[in-house]
């Protein structure tokens, strides 16, 4: 059962029983609960000052004040914390790609006795709570100079994406008929360049399912960069937004919302290129096939 | 093939960069957090055995008692609505709107912001000073001056404030998991009830519903394991406060584990934020499988 692949409405409308104008009613209200707060995000961000100070909150800004994207992106570090946030996502992406595709792989094409075991014990990491995890890993972090190192989050995210991952992977490789792979190793294919040449292309959808929901839960963590990272030229978006708003604080709103709205961006445009693959991604877990 | 499929080293070069990583990051850290939660003492100084008391602590602590009723308050409030609101939404999304897919996507759309940007934005939607947010702003223009209130820095909101701003992140998720239930339902069921006469609402309440049980069930696990768990959003709109009135359970540990540095009492709250899940899990097995509609 995939969102997706649901074409044809449902023959039976409620309609009938709440009337038209009701049901656009609340679908527009709705709407606008969902959309308002962070329209109004966007609007408060290109304020100026005094605007945020005589007007009351809900007005709309009189032009494009953007002095408090540059406060904030120089001034309020935002340029390093994007920075890190960068380099921590991406990096860990790539590992967490690479290793569940190979893991994925070994899971539903090779063929060896613990096969099952191991797909078991992969998919424990799903139901794993953060919390049980936070204090030893500190502790061993601690010890392994990889606290306020971006290598000790990349790790994290990578062993946190995984399981998720390699269960994304294993359900579309499955899927992907043996037969194909005969004709390969009947062309002289080794088992490598099976998994590189035949696999890995032929599952290009799974990774980029992979990579998009494992882009929101590395970008969005906090409890991670919170717990690991305590130098702010290390902090990243989330753990730095913090910062940030400490020191600028409730009465600068103009760069908070600016910061925000910042922070913000990446997952909006990801979300708008791909919200399928997105919603389809992230309740993959829930929805049974 | 097969032989080649069987290859030994083949097996370990797919499997072992990413089960050394899995099992550093995840499967260590589990066994150890349980094995933490018998010590007392801070790591590198001295740990000490101690047996079962960091568990029997727990129940002598009013901060771990506090702390897990506000939890537990939190989680029947966010589940709950996350419950009704998924479901009602995922009715609208199946029966109701036009333009659905458009619809679809924008109400998932908070589910995936950063929490610490929402937690930002619903500060000052809730604040009062310098100057009035949103609420209180529009509150002040409708004449209901006498409502305003710091809706975030008083202890009998908070929680409440708290709970809107996170069932605002989540509701879209659990209505798409609904909604991908109802339409699973074979239409022939829903036309033949239609025919002999049901109506709108008898055909959501006495044939959808049942028949999405088991999706219910699903999605409250989610639901129930999520909130027991709570600590960024709560973390990034109040930070606990004002005067511990939103302190979850986990805020409890981190704070237990990493000021206090009492990494062994502090994996005891861990391991029992974990078992709550686990125990939430089962129950909601129990209650989805076992009562026949």
């Amino acid at each position: 059962m995939r969102v997706s692949a649901i074409k044809q409405r449902p023959s039976v409308r409620i309609g009938g029983f709440l009337g038209k104008a009701t049901i656009r009613a609340l679908t527009g209200l709705l709407l606008l609960c969902v959309v308002f707060p962070i329209a109004w995000m966007i609007a408060c961000s290109l304020k100026t000052p005094a605007e945020l100070i005589n007007q009351p909150v809900f007005h709309l800004p009189s032009g494009f004040y953007f002095r408090n994207y540059s406060n904030a992106w120089v001034k309020g570090k935002m340029n390093v914390f994007y920075k890190n946030s960068v380099i921590t996502t991406f990096v860990s992406l790539i590992f967490t790609v690479g290793f569940s595709a190979m893991i994925g792989f070994a899971l539903t094409k090779l063929r060896w006795r613990f096969s099952g075991l191991f797909k078991l014990l992969f998919s424990f990491g799903i139901v794993v709570p953060v919390q049980m995890v936070l204090i030893p890993l500190f502790i061993m972090y601690n010890q392994l100079k990889l606290v306020n190192s971006l290598w000790g989050l990349i790790i994290t995210y990578t062993g946190f994406s995984l399981s998720l991952a390699i269960y994304l992977y294993s359900g579309y490789m499955q899927a992907i008929p043996n037969e194909i792979m005969e004709a390969a190793v009947i062309d002289g294919c080794s088992v490598y360049s099976l998994f590189t040449r035949i696999l890995l292309p032929l599952s290009k959808n799974a990774t980029v399912t992979v990579l998009v929901v494992s882009f929101f839960s590395k970008w969005n963590d906090l409890i991670f960069s919170q717990t690991f990272i305590s130098s702010t030229s290390l902090k990243t978006i989330q753990t730095g937004l913090l910062y940030f708003t400490n020191e600028f604080g409730s009465t600068e709103w103009g760069p908070v919302f600016a910061a925000s709205t910042m922070a913000i961006l990446p997952t909006i445009v990801v979300y708008s290129c791909l919200n399928k693959l997105v919603i389809e991604g992230m309740t993959a877990g829930a929805i049974k096939n | 093939m097969d032989r080649m499929l069987r290859d030994k080293k083949a097996i370990v070069v797919f499997l072992l960069p990413g089960l050394l990583v899995f099992a550093f990051v995840v499967l260590v850290p589990v066994v150890w957090s349980s094995v933490y939660s018998f010590y007392e003492g801070v790591v590198g100084i001295g740990l000490r055995f101690n047996g079962v008391r960091n568990y029997a602590q727990l129940f002598h602590d009013s901060q771990f008692t506090r702390s897990m009723l506000i939890t537990l308050q939190y989680t029947a409030i966010v589940s709950g609505l996350q419950l009704v609101l998924g479901l009602l939404m995922s009715f609208l999304f199946a029966y109701g709107v036009k333009h659905k897919v458009t619809v679809r996507t924008i109400c998932f759309l908070p589910v995936v912001l950063p929490v610490v940007a929402v937690g930002q934005l619903f500060g000052k939607i809730y604040a009062i000073a310098p100057m009035h947010g949103l609420i209180n702003s529009l509150l002040d223009v409708l004449g209901m001056g006498k409502y305003v209130t710091a809706w975030i820095g008083t202890t009998e909101t908070a929680l409440g404030a708290l709970c809107v701003q996170d069932v605002w992140m989540t509701a879209g998720f659990y209505a798409i998991i609904y909604y991908a239930g109802i339409v699973d339902i074979p239409k022939e069921l829903v036309e033949a009830a239609r025919i002999d006469g049901a109506t709108g609402w008898h055909v959501g309440t006495r044939i959808v519903l049942p028949l999405l049980r088991p999706v219910i069930g699903t999605a409250l696990i989610y639901s129930l394991s999520g909130s027991i768990k709570v600590y960024a959003s709560a973390y990034a709109l109040t930070g606990g406060g004002p005067a511990r009135a939103t302190y979850m359970l986990s805020m409890y540990m981190y704070d237990t584990a990493f000021k206090f540095n009492k990494y062994g009492y502090g994996s005891t709250i861990g391991v029992f934020i974990m078992l709550e899940c686990l125990l939430f899990v089962a129950l909601t097995n129990f209650v989805v499988n076992k009562r026949r509609v």
